[in-house]
């Protein structure tokens, strides 16, 4: 079987979906959340790069590779402010983020 | 194209702004914690020059940076709203920086490097500049969401803004990763020809990833129903924060969606008229209704920005010249009373602390009749009452919507606006009417005063003279079009 670029959309749209997933239904901790974050921006570097490939032109390429750095400084101030948060409220469990209703 | 890469000259100001940031950050490294005010004056400073080198540019259109960095007067009036947000927005800091105990000297710097990212989301003509501007931009507001890092609303509201700005990046580039997969190009103007060769034949990919665009950039506009982590972060920020974040990164956020439907997705005005048009009615219609069982100020106050996106959306729902015009010139108001309603909030402090309670502001006009006049300007301004400066942006944008034949938009946005004068008036209403409970402590502060004085009197007296602003957001929008 050849892998196609079809295949790599379909795994690309079904990482997307559980990254959403994750944040949205998680319930547990906020390190999920900054999991699934990293994994909905990994699925779309699999698209750019599969995109890239198929049409053979190298934009896609450099476009994930800004994302990978993007990715990184953004999860570098996830986590800071997550711990921020821990020193004031000595838990990350997702239902005790409610101070503020909304 | 190789060579252009080299030609500076259109994106100067980022550059010197860029080095600013940089170089204020050094400063206050080696000069440690009591810097803060130094480096706050320096950076309203570096802001100051960064708007007098972008006046001195060109007017015509001029690309950089391979075609990914755009300049012409639309991307130099945006500039100019979001420069001089950012500095009102510093200056309204200082006092109350210093009293809370949160002066540092990253402060202003942080915000820098914000109005930096903005500065190349207005400017980006390529999916990559647009997603490096709003990520540069957003990282730092991050930062500045949680910055009194002592207090668990702030850190709350940072992290909140965090998840949810991620949500909305992610959304970005899924849609960019599927446009740049359909389409084969990433530059605007690539993906525009595309769109006109193909006319009425769009790969469906593209018009998904149009939608996710859509959705992540109404994320960062605040519209509903995108609006969710809106009133958590205005809340829980500290007060001068919450006044940056409604009023500079929602003008480049404003005018970066215009730009992106505009510019490269413009022949698929059907498609993302029909988008735009339930965006501008759900948030006029949260703006009115759920602003008014608030009691925190600062949540009505985001409920208000809601509203007033949803205003700025109806011009961009007409899809013409005159719509992008009226967004221009409602985005414009809307900073001035915006920040002049900011103004009169960092006003509400009892014996040395912020107090937020609308309740809290019952009598102000008895003590401080000054702080109170312009309250009670701001409010009129934004419940759209005549002669004041927030009519006229009303004016044009619901103009617009009539000239495109979109009649049921206009009449919802004045209905709605009818609902949203119920809850400014009542704050006219306990400042003037009402007995007072608690004095507000005096004074002050020079800083904030002028700026206050200085946004109330534009907002007063914006109609004797109006042509200049109408002008420029004319030029700004015919410049758009043409490009």
């Amino acid at each position: 079987m050849v892998v196609a670029l079809s295949h790599y959309l379909t795994v690309a749209a079904i990482l997307f979906t559980l990254g959403i997933f994750g944040i949205f239904l998680n319930r547990k901790n906020v390190i999920v959340i900054l999991m699934s974050v990293e994994l909905m921006l990994l699925a779309v570097n699999i698209n750019l790069v599969a995109f890239s490939v198929q049409l053979g032109d190298l934009v896609g390429q450099v476009f994930a590779l800004l994302v990978l750095t993007v990715a990184a400084a953004e999860a570098a101030i996830g986590l800071a402010i997550l711990v921020v948060y821990f020193r004031n409220r000595g838990t990350i469990a997702v239902d005790d983020i409610n101070l503020m209703k909304g | 194209m190789a060579k252009d890469i080299l030609v500076l000259g259109p994106a100067w100001p980022e550059v010197f702004l860029a080095c600013a940031a940089m170089a204020l950050l050094m400063l206050g490294v080696f000069r440690g914690e009591s810097s803060a005010r130094l480096v706050s004056w320096l950076s309203v400073g570096a802001l100051a020059a960064t708007a007098l080198l972008l006046s001195g540019t060109t007017p015509e259109r001029g690309l950089t940076f391979g075609g990914m960095f755009v300049i012409d007067s639309f991307a130099v009036f945006m500039k100019m709203l979001v420069l001089l947000g950012s500095a009102l927005a510093i200056v309204m800091s200082l006092d109350f920086n210093e009293r809370e105990k949160i002066a540092r000297f990253e402060y202003p710097v942080l915000f820098l490097f914000a109005t930096l990212g903005m500065m190349m989301m207005v400017s980006a003509s390529d999916l990559i500049s647009l997603y490096l501007g709003l990520e540069l931009q957003s990282l730092s507001l991050y930062v500045v969401a949680a910055f009194r890092r002592d207090s668990i609303r702030s850190t709350e509201a940072g992290l909140k803004y965090f998840v949810l700005g991620a949500l909305s990046s992610g959304l970005l580039l899924y849609g960019a990763s599927l446009i740049y997969g359909f389409a084969g190009t990433t530059s605007f103007a690539g993906i525009a020809r595309i769109m006109v060769d193909s006319a009425g034949d769009m790969p469906l990919g593209v018009v998904f990833g149009v939608v996710f665009i859509a959705a992540a950039l109404a994320f960062k506009v605040s519209a509903a129903p995108f609006h969710m982590w809106t009133p958590d972060v205005y809340e829980g920020a500290p007060t001068p924060v919450t006044a940056f974040f409604s009023v500079a990164p929602k003008i480049a956020a404003v005018s970066l969606l215009v730009r992106v439907l505009v510019e490269p997705f413009g022949p698929l005005v059907g498609a993302w008229q029909q988008i735009v048009v339930a965006l501008a009615v759900v948030s006029m219609l949260i703006g009115g209704f759920a602003a008014i069982y608030q009691t925190n100020i600062k949540r009505l106050m985001a409920y208000s920005s809601i509203g007033h996106i949803g205003y700025a959306l109806v011009g961009l729902a007409a899809g013409d010249e005159t719509g992008v015009r009226g967004v221009l010139v409602y985005m414009s108001i809307y900073l001035f009373m915006n920040v002049a309603a900011f103004g009169a909030i960092l006003c509400m402090r009892q014996q040395g602390r912020m107090v937020e309670r609308i309740d809290d502001l019952s009598g102000l006009a008895k003590n401080q009749p000054m702080v109170a006049a312009a309250l009670a300007i701001s409010m009129f301004s934004m419940a759209g009452i005549p002669p004041l400066a927030g009519f006229f942006g009303k004016l044009y944008v619901f103009l617009a919507a009539i000239s495109a034949g979109l009649y049921a938009l206009a009449v919802i946005g004045v209905l709605t606006s009818v609902v949203a004068a119920y809850y400014y008036l009542r704050i006219v209403k306990l400042m003037y009417f009402d007995d007072p409970v608690d004095v507000f402590d005096q004074p002050i502060g020079r800083p904030l005063g002028l700026v206050l004085a200085g946004t109330s009197l534009f907002t007063l007296l914006f109609f004797v003279y109006p042509a200049p602003l109408i002008f420029a957001a004319g030029l700004a929008a015919a410049a758009l079009y043409a490009g």
